[in-house]
């Protein structure tokens, strides 16, 4: 009887893992020993990070894209039917579809979500780039500002923990050029008490701001937006008028995850080494979708699925675990148009970002293509 | 009895056992409580600091083996 592994999402983690395991377990694949199968709810595969250059027109939305067949290796079996149930008692995945997937290992890589609507009056009043919609919205409000005051928002929990100053730095960038930053005013709200939750990073861009007269309020938790007066309300008692309103919005996990009785929020309880759903020892978590306190970003999801990749090829090829996830994170940093810096740590390292830099910032841009090379795989 | 939800955010450095926090009291009800555990020393004052400006109730901050144990009540 073959091993059937299931991956329920096809986003960078669910792709990444299904790729790595069909490099890892070709000869099991070959004679029938595994089967390999992803389950998504697209057959478009979307580069994430570029929603960040949308609103500025320095990515052409196609560049975007790519047909998820031809990102998944043809050893794994892939089907369009999102998945409504995981029943980990059972072993068993239900698709919308009502087909059904028993399977040996689940690798859960169902991701996260924005939930605008979580925070009242943010659909109405505000722009957002985290996903085509709305960066496409927020294009044309950018092409169409011709100043006043813009508050960037930052919202928790949230992925790609380094996007909302990015998307500061190249707001002052893009309307700088414009010469709208003599009559504009940018506001950066966030969470805690400092302007990232890294401190090095914060560190590095208090005086950022200061340079570029860029505003900001911390502790600025939003409890609700009222968009025809175009204010903004923070749980912590300030309110704060806006023209142009860029947030950041909470993210949840996926729905199935919830409908699964899987985790709060829709974050599954993992375990941070061995990336094992707590209680399970063949339920898999990746990417957004685990509760693990780090950061939820495509890098956090790739070094996470090199691990599960390793163990579970192990755990089928001989029955025995690899290794343990050490908590590292990798990201690129946009700092402005034309600069970037990069930071990296994990569970036991700090992080110390180095001085922002040209090159660094054309290493991210060469990443925007390298990137499908890592969905495959090969990077 | 109010229900307490544990967060393990040791070596967390981002984001951080404050954002976790706050994360953490949008998915429980008012007068339940986040036990945090967090080997960031700057927890024992951010942590308080925020509780007190937002509203919400310190139960308290135990010195446990190289990190802190906080506990904090969601009063809104």
């Amino acid at each position: 009887m073959a091993k059937h592994i299931v991956i329920v999402g096809g986003g960078l983690a669910g792709t990444i893992v299904a790729n790595g395991l069909c490099r890892q377990l070709g000869d099991e694949l070959r004679s029938g020993e595994v089967r390999i199968t992803v389950l998504g709810n697209t057959d478009k595969h979307m580069y994430q990070p570029g929603l960040l250059y949308v609103p500025f027109g320095k990515i052409r939305e196609s560049e975007l894209f790519r047909d998820q067949r031809k990102v998944l290796d043809r050893r794994a079996t892939f089907h369009i039917d999102a998945v409504a149930n995981v029943d980990v008692d059972a072993n068993r995945v239900t698709c919308e579809s009502g087909k059904t997937y028993d399977y040996d290992y689940v690798v859960l890589a169902t991701g996260s979500r924005i939930r605008p609507d979580q925070i009242p009056g943010m659909e109405e009043g505000a722009h957002w780039f985290y996903d085509l919609e709305g960066a496409r919205k927020m294009r044309e409000a950018l092409r169409d500002f011709e100043g006043g005051r813009i508050v960037v928002n930052v919202n928790v929990p949230h992925k790609c923990p380094v996007a909302p100053l990015e998307i500061t730095f190249m707001l002052y960038d893009y309307l700088n050029a414009k010469g709208l930053m003599d009559k504009t005013e940018i506001t950066y709200t966030y969470p805690i008490g400092r302007l990232h939750t890294l401190e090095p990073v914060a560190n590095w861009a208090a005086p950022e701001f200061d340079k570029f007269g860029i505003k900001s309020e911390t502790f600025f938790n939003t409890k609700e937006i009222d968009p025809a007066a175009k204010t903004i309300t923070s749980e912590e008692g300030s309110t704060r008028e806006y023209d142009m309103l860029v947030a950041i919005p909470p993210h949840t996990g996926a729905q199935v995850i919830l409908d699964s009785d899987l985790g709060a929020g829709g974050w599954v309880p993992t375990e941070r080494e061995t990336l094992l759903r707590e209680g399970s020892t063949n339920v898999f978590v990746v990417g957004d979708t685990t509760n693990i306190p780090i950061s939820k970003a495509g890098s956090t999801a790739h070094f996470e699925a090199d691990t599960i990749i390793d163990n579970l090829a192990s755990l089928v090829m001989e029955g025995h675990w690899a290794r343990n996830y050490d908590g590292k994170v990798f990201c690129f940093v946009e700092t402005g148009m034309n600069s970037g810096t990069y930071v990296w740590f994990n569970y036991t390292t700090p992080p110390n970002p180095g001085p922002p830099s040209q090159m660094l910032h054309w290493f991210k841009l060469a990443y925007n293509r390298l990137y499908w090379l890592s969905a495959r795989g090969l990077l | 009895m109010a229900e307490r939800t544990k967060i393990d955010a040791r070596g967390a450095f981002c984001p951080g056992p404050l954002m976790e926090l706050i994360a953490g009291l949008k998915l429980i009800e008012v007068g339940d409580e986040i036990e945090i555990w967090s080997s960031d020393k700057g927890s024992a004052k951010d942590i308080p600091e925020w509780v007190a400006k937002v509203g919400h109730e310190m139960v308290g901050v135990e010195q446990c083996e190289g990190y802190d144990s906080i506990v904090v009540r969601k009063a809104k």
